[in-house]
């Protein structure tokens, strides 16, 4: 069988250059590079790893904001990132939906159902997106300020504080991220 | 439209019109062995790699020879990625101590993969050791493409009359010219925006609220770089590049999709440097051009408008964002996902399965067409087949013997090209039809009502186009599904490919006949046109009644409010 000898050398030499040379070395150049970002972006509070950069955490208490929905067990598992899958027309969809408005409702005095913006009650596609929008945010300062005894000025301004443009001001949308603006709060709570 | 999304969308459009012919032109070069940028360090890796092989550069195959050196090394492949993910357990870089995979799941996975497909029936960070990630999988990922390439390659020599070239140097060059350097950038930019490069266990965070997160690690960008570069689009964890850690911010989007496009687009354009005709090619990509932005258009202002039933709650803004990421906006991910299906990739930014309905026309449209630029060499290899079909078809029309490239079109190529063009509609009504019919194919539907059919004929069109990405609600983690797509990958890739080689072999064999007043002319507007509507009509005729009864009767009921 004379193409045995050729399937070989093809196989593993390319094997030997983008099977292991080419992840190994750039795992080697990433890491001496961008050491942070190729280790996760992990965000300390003193010594404690708290975050990761990019990856969303789930906050259910009262003195916190809240992140968009997660379809991962439990929710913002990144170990088994996923969405929820539901199709436009599915009943699940739809009374995940309403029971997530009458939770922010039932915590945030006198919020209108107008004001929720849709993304806030809508999972995402990887059950760990770190963002909210902006007005997402604000909404939730009469609770957040009620849960911790801060000021909504105060809240305010600290939200104003953490939005992020579209990046390279041209790219993507305007946004929070919701872990940095929890740690955000965590340290101002501590503090004083 | 916000400026956001304006902007992303001519970046995207104009580096594939800017690289388009230097690229294209580059790639020509490469396989008409011309000296080349890269020549000084790549040329004696090469020559060492071609000596131990026993062939030099210039070797030559018959297209009986380079057809089956093409299937056996892919046997060889699929035969290792099955028996390397078997041993799991036993192999190193397993810092999460995962086991081996089962026969069926290895089986698909395997053919998934050698198929330039990565459909995935498991959860890659709760499967895949990081050995199985980059020493099996990635590296199917490189030589997958390739396979595709080398043979669109192949084919065009034939057309222009060249030798047909040797199937193993072929896909080394793919590899270390085209593959290779392209993926060693992209990675570097990937891991600046904060995709994690590393062989360490997964990071174990304590949260400000108590709680502990487990964030996997790994290989990730050198994956996602091949991943897209090669239009593979197998997802480093199950939520793909909707994942942060895949896909952290609006730039690595807009790279990940610009890497999807580059190879397939300036393909085209080799396509007219080797064969003399840069008209027809401009001509194929103006057409694949219009479908890209149909399909843009499709996907972007359906989901804008949102969805009714939801609209009718009352919430702030319309925007349907269920299965969606906030920082991409909904310019960046519209954009994701026409190339993702364009491009054949099948990596996904979002959740297509919570689509509405009509925007997910656009995905069925992707890969029912299978040629809207399509994957690296297969996407070309479609289009001309459509070609020569269309030329047949207007030989009819008007009653001229139909000439393609200066070669008349006779049954033997009208033939082999209807069989690869039927073969795709074959495996992917006949497989739904086999799956609705039985208890176990309908045992993996999430989405009840129409959604449900929507689902496993999506699985079937994903795999028969070896596109990738699912409606994911589907469990495809039953045997049924992972044998049945097993197969239905395997037939779509290798029967298109060897059946377009012959075509080209036929063609080769053929004399040139000298262009006259009465020949029909490929390189105009007007054959564009034509082309444009002969696609449009063999493919509705086709699918129009599938889709009738899956996305089009969900849209119907959803405009009136109905559950399911």
């Amino acid at each position: 069988m004379k193409f045995l000898r050729p399937i070989i050398v093809l196989t593993v030499s390319t094997w030997l250059l983008v099977g292991v040379a080419y992840p190994l070395v750039m795992t080697g150049i990433s890491q001496v590079v961008f050491p942070w970002q190729a280790n996760g972006s992990p965000v300390r509070i003193g010594t404690t790893v708290v975050a990761s950069r990019h990856v969303g955490q789930y906050f259910d208490e009262n003195q916190y904001f809240w992140g968009r929905p997660s379809a991962t067990i439990p929710p913002y598992n990144p170990a088994a990132s996923t969405a929820s899958n539901l199709g436009p027309t599915n009943r699940l969809l739809i009374s995940h939906i309403v029971q997530r408005i009458h939770t922010l409702k039932a915590t945030i005095p006198g919020l209108r159902t107008n004001q929720i913006p849709a993304s806030l009650v809508e999972s995402s596609g990887s059950g760990l997106d770190p963002d909210i929008s902006v007005q997402a945010a604000l909404i939730q300062i009469p609770r957040v300020a009620k849960a911790t005894g801060l000021s909504p000025a105060v809240l305010k301004h600290l939200v104003d504080s953490q939005i992020l443009g579209p990046q390279f001001g041209i790219f993507g949308v305007q946004r929070i991220n919701v872990v940095q603006l929890n740690l955000a709060l965590y340290k101002l709570v501590h503090r004083g | 439209m916000s400026t956001q999304t304006v902007i992303t969308w001519i970046v995207v459009i104009a580096v594939f019109a800017f690289t388009v012919k230097p690229l294209g032109t580059y790639i020509a070069k490469v396989f008409t062995f011309q000296p080349t940028l890269l020549d000084k360090p790549l040329t004696p890796i090469e020559n060492t790699i071609f000596r131990a092989m026993g062939v030099t550069r210039q070797s030559a195959m018959t297209v009986k020879q380079y057809g089956l050196a093409l299937i056996f090394t892919n046997v060889v492949w699929m035969l290792g990625a099955y028996f390397l993910l078997r041993v799991q357990g036993i192999m190193p870089f397993n810092p999460q101590h995962l086991k081996g995979i089962n026969p069926e799941l290895a089986f698909n996975t395997a053919a998934s993969f050698v198929t330039n497909t990565n459909w995935q029936a498991y959860s890659g960070e709760l499967t895949m050791s990081y050995f199985s990630q980059f020493a099996v999988l990635s590296y199917l990922q490189f030589v997958t493409p390739a396979t595709a390439v080398a043979a669109a390659i192949a084919f065009l020599r034939m057309l222009s009359g060249k030798k047909m070239g040797n199937f193993f140097v072929d896909v080394t060059l793919v590899v270390t010219r085209l593959l290779l350097p392209m993926a060693i950038v992209v990675a570097l930019v990937l891991v600046g925006q904060g995709v994690p490069q590393s062989l360490g266990p997964y990071l174990h965070l304590h949260t400000i609220t108590g709680q502990t997160q487990t964030v996997p690690q790994g290989p990730i960008a050198t994956w996602e770089a091949i991943e897209h570069l090669g239009q593979n689009g197998g997802g480093f964890t199950n939520a793909n590049s909707a994942n942060p850690l895949e896909n952290p911010t609006a730039f690595s989007n807009l790279i990940e999709t610009i890497s999807m496009g580059l190879l397939p687009v300036a393909l085209f354009y080799t396509f007219g440097v080797m064969t003399g005709r840069k008209r027809l090619a401009w001509t194929l990509i103006g057409v694949a051009g219009v479908f890209y932005l149909v399909m843009l258009a499709l996907l972007y202002f359906p989901e804008m408008a949102g969805n009714p039933i939801i609209n009718a709650l009352g919430l702030h803004g319309h925007a349907n964002m269920v299965g969606k990421e906030m920082r991409f906006g909904m310019g960046g991910t519209s954009i994701f996902e026409t190339s993702t299906m364009a491009f054949s990739t099948g990596s996904v930014a979002s959740a297509h399965d919570s689509y509405l309905p009509l925007s997910s026309l656009s995905f069925f449209l992707g890969m029912f067409l299978n040629m809207v630029f399509g994957a690296s060499g297969s996407g070309l290899l479609n289009m001309v087949m459509f070609v020569i079909i269309t030329i047949f078809l207007m030989g009819l029309m008007v009653g001229r013997t139909p000439e393609f490239l200066g070669k008349k079109i006779e049954a033997r190529e009208v033939s082999l090209a209807s069989i690869a063009f039927l073969m795709h509609p074959l495996l992917i009504l006949v497989g739904t039809a086999i799956a609705v019919a039985s208890p176990i194919g309908l045992a993996g539907i999430l989405n009840p009502g129409p959604h449900g059919l929507s689902e496993i004929l999506y699985a079937f069109s994903s795999a028969a186009a070896n596109n990738g990405s699912a409606f994911a609600g589907l469990n495809a983690g039953l045997p049924f599904y992972e044998v049945a797509i097993g197969v239905v990958m395997i037939l779509g890739r290798y029967a298109s490919i060897l059946v377009m080689l012959l075509v080209g072999a036929s063609l080769a064999r053929k004399r040139a006949v000298p262009e006259t007043s009465g020949t029909m002319h490929t390189d105009t507007v007007l054959f564009g046109g034509i082309l444009l509507g002969a696609i449009v009509v063999l493919n509705a005729l086709t699918f129009f009644p599938v889709m009738a009864l899956g996305p089009l009767a969900e849209q119907y009921l959803m405009m009136a409010h109905h559950l399911f």
